[in-house]
């Protein structure tokens, strides 16, 4: 064995250690002991994911892609447990991990006292094992069983405290929803072993282009490109995880998890399994523009609508949730136009800002004794100062401000929308670029309002008030520093780098597809590009949007309430969230219950259970009984029937 | 040089036991014994000494003795063992049981050796002569050992009826045998299979004919349907010892003579008797499972359980390939080894005069012995046909037999009836478990006899795990 | 010469009653044991027969062995005649069905 494959296996067998030393013996372990182990554990993995991000993508060792044991075969299949190390795998090891360990450390005091303490943290270390998995696989089925892990984790995560009924309504419907994903997804898988008879990436990826070639029959009388089939069923998946429209419903409801769950799982980690699952895939997706098209058109319809709903939201966690979806959007649709590399360096940058922005708003939480909502806040800068500067550095990297790290991932999407040619390419960048207006002016009003503006907490809440313990804020300020400065860094090596840069090779993109390297043309270092943009569209936008907040919640408040009366009705549409949710309560919950009670009460209860079951069984027993009348117990009857016996077989045999 | 003649004449086993039987009947009736101590123990040294004797002789290539009329070959040194294996066993289970019921033990071990002779002769027989011979040594014992309980009217009923349809069965098995023998021209297995390759009409008119009768008596010594009436009486009416020796050893035996009669000496007739052979497994696995259904009776419910059996093993035969065969042989002596645990329990289970026969004795027997529960648990999953226990290898191997042979549509019949055959044994599981005794003290026995149980019940669990050994001894037995 | 068929309908039709000899009689267990040996002296018949007609002796060594174990038989069913009637006080078939179902 060598030393990357030690180290893999270490990387990925640590937290999962931690999370079942914690879990099996939580009733023996101590509150220390359990975020003591499952801490090291991931700090041990952060480590070394860090040597290993080194080692691959700047020491110039060769991507190294191993099967480490048969999980299972059937017939002449065979299914592996296998690692696939490159420049994306690595990085995303790093990200996930580090992410992971600052909300290890941030829970130790955000969950203080809670009774599920150790539970706690073994949930969320096996959160980290799953998600490792994931961005580790060389096979789809390793992927899948990674993408399952986290959704399981995920689902227990969001009804953590199960004894709060919306919390198990929230848990339920991630569940359910990531479900609709999961099944494409697993059809995807189910169509590409079909189609090529192997899950591994490497054999998949070969086979790519002569699948694009192919047809297959899905509905009668079509015939579809088999690789275009394949794509979108797994982007299917991808939605779900990935909450793009219209699955996106489960991730505001998943915000009734302890917020550093938020941050972790439903902000920068989780979520972005989906985005980081293209962009794995980008060798199929290339050859797919149908497929390319539609991840183009759902990732910005994603980025505009959702992010304007953050601005009726008064619920911090729900503004910074839904905020998470419009950013989701973006990611999505800089796959869709083949800028897999601005995708993948806005979830970097997205890791970094959104979980700031969380963890700054539990910071927040705590302060406020477990208050959401920010009309019972204001002016509490003066009481957290240190949280309400990296609160404001989230804010201006997520509202794209340069030169925070948020501007050089949003903007190289931005553009890149701008010049791709792919089918509604067009429509794509309007949404984008409203979005940045969006963005910035919702994230600006939950800022204003909770920390600038008047004091409106209650007496009690108030004399409470005091900055955040140290491992509460010290994962802030370890987050404010990439958040403010990662995109100065990066963007060179993750964009426009000739040689491919921070992705190197993990990526595959069609050269008339490659609309970065049309950009890399203009690129003449970060702080030239931040002050170009000064003046572009989008840096006014976004500029604007801060500028318009701020009229409405500093200079005039009455401002908003006019507003919301004046456009009732839209600011109603909003408040429902476009009706998704009651849509799919009236239809799928309430229609399949209904559906269910018909199957169940004629279906199972009388047709299977009555007739078919409890009927074969009087059946039988009917058979039984009178079957055993022909053992009379007369001897010369037993006589006769071998001779019966004897004559029907001889007819048998000479007829 | 005399010794190592001895150690590779392949009929060493047969005349040691023959000798060593004589033996056994002068002890028995010349030294006076309290409880019949050495005859037990001589009984016992006779079967160990024959099991020896069969092991040293394995690696002895196939040979034919006595102009052709004995045969030495990997089926028969497979089945002798588990024959002998089997008694072994058996005369441990037995022994306290027949001493408490006053059935003369003299008699049931030297009847009983007799018969083990019998199957021995029976599986190595290779002329018709030979078979004719070992069947009756085999049988007659056997009608003498269910009569042997001389108090009970039951037993002598079942005897009775045992003794009169075996009568008429080996009347028929004759009757075909002496139809082969008219239209071959020979007694001696070989020379039949030689000619059956090539017949006339006429001559096919006479086989077929005779075959029906063969397949009969055949088929009624493995009490298989339409000729398994015998089976519940005798299994129901005969002393429990008695039912643990006729449901065992006999079985693989009788599997021996369609082996000898059917695949080795008219493979030209394979399709004629396969067709029979399809007929008598579909009647026999239902008929089997459903009426075992509605039994009371636990005997009688094992006895419709192995008429099911008996069905599901001659679905490997029906396959008619060397596979299909190996997988009979391996659900024989599976069945056997199952059969053996069950019965034996049974007679473990019947203390001081209380017979343990009906399914409701076995009420709440997880408190009283829960040990014995669970090996009685073991036996009846296997049975069933539940993983990992032999049965459920012993199944898998005839259904894929069958698929081999693309039989699809009676794996599925014989898979649905397993299920409904499920539930009798399950229940039997149930009613230990679930529910509550009638009679509270434990039962206790010898240390002797709860090794010799477990280690039967076990290898149900040890074989169903790791079978391949045995199955590969049942492919090497069938190598064409 | 009498043909080998007329021998051979001889012994069928022998086999016949013995079969209906079983089936037929209700009463008397002993006529059932009859019935057993003319079963197999109808196969004697058949063995002698052929055995004749091919000039082949095996054919007869194997009727005396049929003769002897058909004796030996004979000995065990009236034993276990005896231990029935003890116990039975009756040697009626019909009376035989407490065994059953």
């Amino acid at each position: 064995m060598n030393q990357l494959q030690t180290i893999i296996y270490a990387i990925v067998l640590f937290p999962l250690l931690g999370s079942t030393i914690v879990g099996l013996w939580n009733k023996k372990i101590s509150c220390r002991g359990a975020h003591w182990v499952t801490t090291i554990g991931v700090a041990i993995s952060f480590v070394l994911s860090l040597y290993l991000c080194y080692q691959i993508v700047f020491a110039g060792v060769p991507t190294y892609n191993f099967n480490a044991y048969i999980w299972g075969g059937s017939g002449s299949y065979q299914f592996n447990i296998g690692f696939l190390l490159d420049n994306l795998s690595t990085t995303m090891l790093v990200v996930v991990n580090f992410v992971s360990l600052l909300v290890h450390i941030y829970s130790i005091g955000y969950m203080r006292e809670d009774d599920g303490y150790q539970r706690f943290f073994s949930y969320i270390s096996l959160f980290t094992f799953a998600m490792l998995m994931l961005v580790s696989a060389n096979n789809f089925l390793q992927l899948y069983f990674g993408w399952e892990g986290v959704g399981l984790v995920s689902y227990l995560l969001i009804g953590f405290w199960f004894k709060k009924e919306t919390a198990n309504f929230g848990s339920l419907k991630a569940f359910i929803v990531n479900r609709v994903g999961d099944f494409g997804f697993i059809l995807g898988i189910a169509a590409v072993f079909n189609y090529v008879g192997n899950v591994d990436y490497v054999s998949v990826f070969n086979i790519a282009p002569s699948l694009a070639t192919q047809t297959m029959t899905v509905f009668p009388h079509t015939h579809w490109s088999v690789l275009t089939v394949i794509c979108i069923l797994l982007f299917i998946g991808a939605m779900g995880k990935s909450a793009q429209m219209p699955l996106h419903v489960w991730l505001p409801e998943s915000m009734e998890g302890p917020t550093p769950i938020s941050a972790l799982i439903h902000a920068a980690t989780m979520v972005t399994a989906g985005v980081y699952m293209v962009a794995r895939m980008s060798p199929l997706y290339e050859f797919s523009e149908v497929a390319l098209s539609v991840v183009l058109i759902v990732g910005a319809t994603g980025a505009l609508f959702t992010g304007i709903l953050a601005i009726v939201q008064n619920d911090i966690k729900r503004v910074v949730a839904y905020s998470t979806l419009s950013q989701l959007g973006y990611m999505v649709a800089a796959l869709g136009v083949s800028a897999y590399a601005a995708g993948i360096f806005h979830l970097f940058t997205h890791a970094f800002f959104k979980a700031l922005l969380f963890l700054a708003a539990g910071s927040v939480i705590i302060a406020m004794h477990h208050e959401q909502d920010m009309r019972k806040m204001g002016n509490l800068r003066k009481y957290m100062p240190v949280t309400y500067v990296c609160f404001l550095i989230g804010a201006l990297a997520l509202a794209a401000i340069p030169p925070f790290a948020g501007f050089y991932s949003k903007d190289a999407i931005i553009e890149a929308i701008h010049h791709a040619l792919i089918p509604g390419a067009s429509y794509a960048y309007y949404c984008v670029l409203l979005g940045t207006f969006v963005t910035a002016f919702y994230i600006f009003r939950a800022f204003f309002l909770v920390f600038h503006t008047e004091e409106r907490m209650d007496e009690h809440t108030r004399a409470g008030l005091r900055e955040s313990t140290w491992v509460v804020w010290l994962p802030l300020v370890l987050l404010a520093i990439p958040s403010a400065i990662a995109g100065i860094f990066l963007v060179g090596t993750i964009l426009y780098s000739p040689t491919g840069g921070l992705l190197g090779t993990s990526i595959f993109i069609l050269p008339q597809n490659n609309v970065l390297a049309s950009l890399a043309i203009d690129y003449h270092g970060p702080l030239l590009l931040a002050l170009d943009s000064v003046f572009s569209l989008p840096c006014w936008l976004a500029v604007g949007g801060i500028f318009v907040a701020w009229l409405l919640y500093i200079k005039f408040p009455r401002a908003p309430a006019y507003f919301v009366e004046k456009f009732s009705l839209i600011y109603k549409v909003l408040l429902a969230k476009y009706g998704f949710d009651d849509f799919n309560q009236v239809v799928f919950a309430r229609g399949s219950l209904k559906l269910a009670k018909v199957f169940f009460e004629v279906g199972d209860v009388k047709i299977l259970d009555h007739d078919l079951v409890d009927g074969s069984g009087r059946f039988i027993a009917w058979c039984s009984a009178n079957l055993r009348k022909l053992q009379s117990g007369y001897l010369y009857h037993y006589a006769f029937a071998m001779i019966i016996g004897v004559l029907v077989l001889l007819a048998w045999l000479l007829w | 040089m005399l010794f190592e003649t001895i150690l590779t004449y392949p009929a060493t086993p047969e005349i040691f036991l023959l000798g060593m039987t004589c033996i056994v009947l002068l002890a028995d009736l010349f030294i006076k014994q309290q409880e019949k101590k050495i005859t037990y123990w001589l009984s016992q040294f006779a079967l160990v000494g024959t099991a020896v004797l069969v092991l040293l002789l394995y690696n002895v290539p196939s040979t034919l003795l006595f102009n052709g009329s004995f045969i030495w070959d990997k089926t028969a040194a497979l089945m002798q063992f588990a024959i002998v294996a089997i008694n072994f066993f058996i005369l441990i289970y037995a022994r306290e049981y027949i001493r408490e019921r006053k059935i003369p033990q003299g008699e049931y071990y030297l009847l009983s050796l007799f018969s083990v002779l019998g199957m021995l002769v029976l599986v190595s027989a290779y002329s018709l002569l030979t078979l004719y011979l070992g069947l009756e040594l085999l049988s007659l014992p056997l009608y003498a050992m269910v009569a042997l309980q001389r108090d009970s009217t039951e037993c002598a009923e079942a005897a009775m009826k045992y003794f009169v349809t075996g009568a008429l069965a080996s009347g028929m098995l004759l009757y075909g045998l002496s139809m082969f023998y008219g239209a071959t021209q020979s007694l001696n297995i070989t020379e039949i299979a030689q000619v059956t390759s090539n017949l006339s009409s006429g001559q096919e008119l006479m086989l077929i004919f005779g075959l029906v009768f063969i397949i009969a008596g055949v088929v009624f010594k493995l009490g298989a349907a339409p000729f398994h009436m015998w089976v519940p009486d005798v299994y129901q009416g005969a002393p429990t010892s008695v039912t643990l020796f006729v449901g065992t050893a006999p079985k693989i035996a009788a599997l021996a003579m369609v082996v000898r009669l059917l695949i080795e000496g008219t493979p030209a007739l394979v399709h004629q008797w396969q067709e029979v052979l399809i007929l008598i497994a579909v009647l026999s696995i239902a008929l089997g499972n459903v009426v075992a259904i509605v039994q009371s009776n636990l005997k009688r419910m094992l006895s419709y359980s192995a008429i099911a059996h008996v069905g599901y093993m001659s679905l490997g035969l029906l396959a008619a390939t060397p596979d299909g065969y190996a997988s009979a042989l391996f659900y024989m002596l599976a069945y056997a080894l199952m059969s053996l645990g069950a019965f034996g329990m049974l007679v473990l289970l019947s203390k001081s005069g209380a017979e343990v026969d009906k399914i409701g004795d076995l009420r709440g027997l997880n408190t009283r012995n829960p040990w014995l529960a669970f090996m009685l648990l073991l036996v009846m999953f296997s049975m069933a046909g539940i993983p990992p226990m032999v049965g459920f290898f012993a199944k898998l191997g005839v259904l894929e037999a069958l698929i081999g042979a693309h039989m699809v549509w009676l794996a599925t019949f014989a898979l649905v009836f397993a299920i409904i055959g499920a539930y009798y044994y399950l229940n039997v599981v149930k009613v230990m478990y679930f529910e509550e005794p009638e009679i509270q003290y434990p039962i206790v026995n010898r240390p002797i006899i709860n090794v010799a149980i477990s280690v039967n019940c076990l290898m149900v669990l040890w074989l169903g795990m790791f079978p391949s050994g045995l199955i590969d001894l049942c492919r090497a037995a069938f190598a064409m | 010469m009498i043909s080998l068929s007329a021998y051979l309908i001889l012994s069928a039709i022998v086999f016949g009653l013995g079969l209906a000899g079983i089936v037929i009689n209700r009463k008397n267990v002993i006529i059932l044991l009859m019935c057993v040996e003319l079963l197999l002296l109808a196969v004697n018949t058949n063995f002698v027969a052929f055995s004749h007609y091919f000039h082949d002796i095996a054919g007869q060594v194997f009727v005396f062995f049929i003769l002897t174990v058909a004796a030996a038989e004979a000995a065990i069913g009236l034993a276990i005649l005896i231990v029935l009637f003890r116990g039975r006080k009756t040697i009626d078939v019909d009376k035989l069905n407490t065994l059953k179902g």
